[in-house]
């Protein structure tokens, strides 16, 4: 059921962005920015743990899952130590996605040559 | 001898031209099939992604959170390593949003700028340009999960 929840979720979020890229001027850098945002809203009232338990790894796939786990890391640490947890817990949950986007991107720049 | 043009009658063919050129060569208004494609390729990627995570809990004892961590590195991987091979622009024109929307299409910005960029070296090509357009999700994301953490904090915290 999690497997059919997740094509139905990460499908619908790329049609949606497609149907608004197509009909407005937005470029694809403007939608994906909009969709993080999008995510960090939803996490700050904790609607999108709840999209996660019903939909599964599907929520996780789209980009406002970046979103919600910088907002949801800095959510954490605020329990330990207030105000200036938002600062330090910022990257906690994202930390290996742009990491490993920054090491692989980085290593096959040196591997490979640019195509056209 | 000189050439006297009526620049009237050469603006109205200039862009009489220019629309049947743009006509013929722009490219085609299938908005609808766009976004059944973009659904279908999208929900594909989901599913993969749901499907790497069940099969990482079925044959190690890593828990759901741990696993949807490698799920996302596996999804990073695969997409840097389209986009170096360079096959990954032609997904893009055939699945657009698709294949953009999900974290295979951060990968790919920083993949592409970096390689776009490598003739001007390591310093002012790769360095100033890897994140290029990956930068602004960063940035905003950064910028707006401060802002809604404050307000969720401020309003009795977690």
């Amino acid at each position: 059921m999690l497997l059919f929840n997740s094509f139905i979720f990460c499908g619908f979020i790329c049609m949606i962005s497609q149907i608004v890229l197509d009909n407005t001027k937005l470029t694809p850098g403007h939608i994906t920015s909009i969709l993080v945002v999008i995510g960090a809203f939803l996490d700050s009232f904790s609607i999108y743990d709840k999209i996660i338990k019903i939909v599964g790894g599907g929520a996780m796939v789209p980009i406002t899952s970046f979103g919600h786990s910088l907002a949801h890391g800095a959510l954490l640490k605020t329990n330990q130590y207030g105000l200036v947890g938002i600062l330090m817990g910022m990257f906690d949950l994202t930390a290996s996605g742009i990491t490993a986007a920054i090491i692989f991107s980085f290593i096959f720049t040196l591997i490979f040559k640019p195509k056209n | 001898m000189k050439y006297i043009v009526n620049t009237n009658t050469g603006d109205y063919m200039k862009n009489y031209k220019y629309e049947t050129i743009a006509d013929k060569y722009g490219p085609d208004e299938h908005r609808g099939m766009n976004a059944i494609i973009s659904f279908l390729v999208g929900g594909l990627i989901g599913l993969l992604g749901e499907g790497i995570i069940e099969l990482i809990c079925h044959f190690t004892n890593i828990s759901r959170t741990d696993a949807s961590t490698f799920m996302i590195i596996i999804l990073i991987f695969i997409a840097s390593l389209c986009t170096a091979l360079g096959f990954f622009d032609k997904l893009v024109t055939k699945f657009k949003c698709g294949i953009l929307i999900p974290i295979t299409g951060f990968a790919h910005s920083m993949t592409s700028s970096a390689l776009e960029y490598k003739n001007e070296g390591f310093i002012y090509g790769i360095g100033a340009n890897i994140f290029k357009l990956a930068g602004s999700v960063i940035l905003y994301g950064v910028v707006s999960a401060w802002f809604f953490a404050l307000i969720r904090f401020l309003l009795g915290g977690i």
